[in-house]
């Protein structure tokens, strides 16, 4: 178990530095961008005089390093800061934004999960036959479909045509939760779509790698039923590369949905960092970029250590 | 808005002819249900009932700072919270909104504009001309970054002259400063120590702000107080940014959406045929353009100008890029809805011959013309660019499409690249249009064009009070500008925007700006 | 050659027709411009031409060949996906394996570099970039190549971590081979397996992502054919039920599928199953 402990030490330490490289990429990348915030939010309509203007209102006219510097001093400090565009306190705006992206993905991880888990394991059962191939072919068809598009044919089906749930998933902290399930499911169901064929297809290649394993002939010639075999003695040691996947697939979740929350007018946090780095609103994409890479630590890490306690092996190493 | 009919403005005949000219402008209801609304029962707003608009625009970055509203979303939340001095009708003429009536001296150098007594702004305080001054000093001075600026850089002073009228000198005389000073930006709000809060929701308008989300929604419930009676008939508003296309149409085919701005071109015949849905469409001052760097080889050669002029189909255009919905430019910046539209100045054609012609004579045979588009400047913009390929192709000139990206399009190719695709909305009068892209020096003057005789007559333009001598002038303007202008303005677009058919729409719409002149939450109600 | 006949002879109908499909689309996208008569963004007839007569598909928004934008779809969003799935591929095994095999400070190294890559949203990362260096072909290659190697590079040094340890690799390291040759002759062998299982899904990703930057405006550029714009620009005609989108989705779905009966295929024959 110390072995545990002092690795997710470890990790902690290495996640905050990857934070803070992140954090200086993000800066840099926004410096390097062509135009600033004064242009973007003047658009069309920005002359030199009001775009100066506009800059000293904000305080982009001290030097870049310093402003850096500002910015980490407040984070380390648990300040945020406010959005450039709209002086809204960015803990807040984004607190909103991040809740609603997180009840998606778990909506999402709810339905796709278990699903993926059910399909591969049968897939592996009932290899090569009919209801294998099937299954690859329709989950790799549905993968192969950008996202929107997933998401255009649903709507068609299942609210246009079949007026079962809302084309858009028009949500605010005020719908009571069931409202909100119902009205996330639609999106939910697209996302499964795009993320079951990853997961299914590692579930079933994970278990039959392990199919000519001795023990597992063993297992055979024990006459144990060719179900008995897969889950009691192959899935447990396949665990580790499908929770790898799994997470993966999870923080696409989080973290990829962009496209998802555009087509279904979703207030996701992905929508958010999209439109600030439009407009360069630097403090919005910093402390966006530090929540999906800090959820894209954190899951990794929770990969590692479920690997291990799935591993007794690893778990007592000699 | 009958109450002011008291107008005193030394311009009514101009405003009268206007009001005939532009009668036109909206063209109304088009769906097959229409005829219910053009039956013989008396138009009848219903009061009440919860209106959810889509927009097409919206972006999280957005605020209530009117300094710096530029997008579709802003201007509808600007009409639903705020008034103006003035508001532009369907005629699109200017009438008295805040204001009960204005003044100008011969000169039209100063105006005078008579507050209404009885408006209330939504935090209980009531409306005067120290609000109505702060309002618009806050657009104005060295620090503001405002989009009005330029626009009110011709404010010399202002004074109130009691608690209800303000009087507003200007440096030179402008004949249309009652629609300039009315522009979207000068929303008014409350002032305290002469200052407003550019980020406060208060205002006079139809509707008291709830909650606002930038980039989501925002809902705002009926302003019991209103001072216009016969307006704001909904109970509450919400307006939901929908971006995606195709969200905003399934949104409301499905009912989850009351009325939507900005129809997909390319299948408004299908959303037409949808029940419970209508299609509306008018005409406005919106332009699509291609402005060329006059200040830069090789677009300083006026053969090469007139060449590339004479080397696109607009008809084609308008049938491909707008459907239909729109009619042919004729390479200046003034609609046909406009009061002074040169009507007898012969429309530009696809004439390769011509265009190889010039060309020649522009001595830059062989040479490869790059034009820079995005969508960003207009929907189908690149497709725009790809067909006047085509078509200059057949006089021999070889154009280069370049696709730029849409971020940051304004910023670093519009005024920048040599050619490029860009729109304009496009403004309710001529001297405004001129004066904004057109005249010497301007900051948004994107084609970097400077002529003598041009910007003389814009000045006396300004100044001229008598409608004849104006009209004179602005049609050698036109002429000025298609002849030798750096702007090849292919088309004009069409608003074309949808609503399911529980919403009862204006009978005539305005259409200086999309959505019945944004107004749709006062004006509009339930069937 | 009469070998690999033979182990084709064999394989089952699944491969036999991913091998098919693969090779069909392979010859469409090489032979383009002699399959058909129309130019690549020739305008044709009217816009939405109805499928039958001399547009077989009808035409598309602006009366271009339907058939013509998918053939040559096919070179450009095949090629461009291939090209750039196998530099993410090469990148990202040669670090994996220099990762592995050095190990110590370069792997350290390459392994923080690369978790940084991928705490960063790719989506938003290849917008940053992109923006930068502007929207050209050979820069969005490159880009993607870079964000997709992270992922190879993950999976490559796993795989290779075990294969170094093995008495094998210890033996050529005793006999003085160099680092080249371990990876090339050793490693590299051994670790084709998942690299490929994972090339068929990647490729299917590389695609995907692709199309999604055409969502944000950042992806393949018009006039150039792709099927991701293709089934984009089309795309609101599926919510009245037009089926036209459908084509060249269903296009890239076939292939997607192909690759992966064929990775089926060689992943059945290195597992060494006999059934």
């Amino acid at each position: 178990m110390s072995q545990i402990l002092k690795m997710v030490a470890q990790r902690f330490a290495l996640g905050f530095l990857t934070l803070f490289v992140v954090s200086l990429i993000i800066f840099l990348g926004i410096e390097l961008l062509p135009g600033d915030i004064a242009e973007e939010i003047l658009g069309q309509s920005a002359t030199p005089e009001t775009v100066a203007a506009f800059r000293t209102e904000l305080g982009l006219d001290v030097p870049a390093h310093i402003r850096y510097f500002d910015w980490l001093w407040g984070m380390l400090n648990g300040d945020m800061g406010r959005s450039l565009a709209n002086k809204r306190e960015i803990s807040e705006l984004i607190g909103l934004r991040f809740g609603n992206t997180l009840f998606l993905a778990v909506t999402a991880a709810a339905i796709s999960v278990p699903l993926a888990l059910t399909l591969g394991v049968l897939a592996a059962l009932y290899r090569h036959s009919f209801y294998d191939r099937a299954v690859n072919v329709v989950t790799l068809s549905s993968i192969s479909f950008p996202e929107f598009f997933v998401a255009y044919i649903l709507i068609f089906l299942l609210s246009v045509t079949f007026p079962i749930f809302p084309s858009i998933a028009n949500i605010s902290d005020a719908t009571p939760f069931w409202e909100k399930v119902y009205k996330v499911l639609l999106p939910a169901l697209t996302l499964t779509l795009v993320v079951v064929a990853h997961m299914m297809r590692m579930t079933r290649a994970a278990i039959i790698n392990l199919l000519a394993s001795p023990y597992i002939e063993m297992a055979n010639l024990k006459g144990l039923s060719r179900a008995r075999v897969i889950v009691k003695h192959a899935l447990p040691n396949a665990l580790a590369p499908i929770i790898n996947v799994v997470v993966i697939n999870l923080a696409y979740l989080i973290v990829g949905v962009v496209v998802v929350e555009v087509v279904f007018v979703y207030p996701g946090l992905g929508q958010l960092m999209v439109d600030s780095v439009s407009k360069r609103d630097l403090p919005v994409v910093q402390a966006s970029a530090m929540i999906f890479a800090g959820t894209y630590v954190l899951l990794n890490l929770l990969a590692d250590i479920l690997s291990i306690l799935t591993n007794p092996r690893l778990l007592h190493p000699r | 808005m009958k109450s002011n009919n008291k107008f005193t403005s030394p311009l009514n005949a101009d405003v009268s002819r206007r009001g005939f000219l532009g009668g036109t402008a909206a063209l109304g209801v088009t769906a097959a249900s229409s005829s219910a609304l053009m039956g013989k029962k008396a138009y009848a707003a219903k009061k009440g009932g919860h209106l959810r608009a889509g927009i097409a625009h919206g972006s999280t970055t957005d605020s209530l700072d009117p300094a710096t509203w530029e997008n579709g979303y802003t201007l509808s939340l600007d009409y639903t919270l705020f008034n103006h001095i003035g508001e532009v009708d369907h005629t699109g003429a200017v009438q008295p909104e805040l204001a009960e009536s204005w003044e100008a001296s011969p000169d039209a150098r100063t105006w005078s504009f008579k507050l209404r007594k009885d408006v209330e702004f939504h935090n209980g305080k009531t409306l005067e001309a120290s609000d109505i001054i702060a309002s618009i000093e806050y657009h104005m001075g060295e620090d503001t970054k405002s989009a009005a600026k330029s626009l009110l850089a011709q404010v010399k002073s202002m004074k109130a002259d009691g608690k209800n009228e303000v009087v507003i000198e200007l440096e030179a005389g402008n004949a249309d400063f009652p629609y300039v000073i009315s522009d979207y930006h000068i929303a008014i709000k409350p002032s305290k120590d002469g200052k407003i809060d550019p980020m406060s929701g208060i205002g006079t308008g139809p509707y008291v702000l709830e909650n606002y989300e930038p980039g989501v929604r925002m809902t705002a419930t009926k302003n019991k107080n209103y001072f216009k009676s016969d307006r704001g008939h909904f109970d509450s508003v919400e307006l939901i940014t929908i971006i995606d296309l195709a969200a905003r149409q399934n949104a409301l085919t499905t009912g989850e959406i009351d009325m939507m701005d900005r129809a997909d071109l390319k299948t408004v015949h299908l959303l037409k045929r949808q029940k419970g849905v209508n299609v509306m469409e008018t005409v406005g001052y919106k332009h699509y353009t291609m402005p060329m760097r006059t200040d830069t080889a090789p677009f300083d050669n006026n053969e090469l100008r007139l060449a590339l002029k004479h080397s696109v189909d607009r008809e084609e255009l308008v049938k491909k890029i707008l459907r239909g919905h729109g009619v042919v430019g004729n390479d200046h910046p003034i609609s046909p809805t406009n009061q002074y539209h040169a009507e007898g100045l012969a429309q530009r054609m696809y004439d390769p011959d011509k265009a190889k012609f010039h060309f020649k004579k522009a001595g830059l045979d062989g040479t490869t013309i790059q034009l820079s588009a995005a969508d960003a400047a207009f929907p189908g913009a690149v497709d725009a660019a790809v067909l006047y390929k085509e078509h200059a192709a057949k006089a021999g000139i070889d154009i280069e499409v370049v696709r730029e990206p849409n971020d940051g399009y304004w910023s670093n190719v519009w005024m920048k690249k040599g050619w490029c695709a860009c729109y304009w909305g496009g403004r309710p009068t001529e001297d405004w249009m001129f004066t904004t892209a057109y005249a010497a020096g301007a900051d948004w003057n994107d084609t970097f064009w400077k002529h003598d005789r041009f910007n003389e007559l814009l000045l006396a333009a300004r100044a001229e009070l008598d409608s004849d001598k104006r009209r004179t002038m602005y049609y050698e303007m036109q002429e000025i500008v298609s002849n030798d202008g750096g702007v090849v303005v292919p088309m004009f677009a069409n608003y074309v925007f949808a609503a399911s058919d529980k919403i009862l729409p204006s009978e005539q719409m305005a259409g200086n700006w999309e959505l019945d002149g944004c107004k749709f939450a006062e004006r509009w109600s339930f069937a | 050659m009469n070998a690999a006949l033979k182990l084709l002879a064999s394989a089952p109908w699944s491969a036999k027709f991913g091998i098919v499909v693969i090779l069909g689309y392979s010859i469409v996208a090489i032979f383009a411009p002699v399959l058909t008569s129309y130019g690549e963004t020739e305008i044709v007839g009217a816009e939405f031409e109805p499928w039958g007569g001399d547009f077989i598909l009808g035409t598309d928004s602006l009366g271009r060949d339907m058939v013509t934008r998918l053939i040559y779809g096919a070179r450009n969003t095949i090629g461009i996906a291939f090209l750039t799935t196998g530099l993410a591929f090469a990148l990202g095994s040669v670090m994996g394996f220099l990762a592995a095999a050095i190990s110590g400070w370069v792997d350290q190294l390459l392994s923080r570099i690369v978790d940084v890559l991928m705490a960063i949203p790719a989506l938003i990362f290849g917008l940053l970039v992109l923006t930068i260096v502007g929207t050209s072909i050979v820069n969005m290659v490159l880009v993607i190549a870079v964000l997709e190697s992270t992922r190879v590079f993950r999976l490559a040094r796993a795989v290779a971590m075990g294969i170094v340890v093995m008495d094998y690799v210890e033996a050529s390291r005793l006999r003085g081979e160099g680092l080249w040759y371990i990876m090339s002759r050793e490693v590299l062998p051994n670790a084709l397996p998942p690299l490929v299982a994972e090339f068929g899904l990647r490729f299917c990703f590389v695609f995907l992502f692709i199309s999604a930057l055409s969502f944000l405006g950042l992806g393949i550029q018009p006039p150039t054919a792709d099927w991701g714009s293709m089934v984009r620009d089309n795309a609101t005609l599926m919510t009245f039920g037009d089926i036209t989108p459908l084509v060249p989705a269903a296009a890239i779905a076939l292939l997607t599928v192909a690759v992966n009966f064929v990775v089926d295929w060689f992943l059945h024959k290195a597992s060494g199953l006999k059934e």
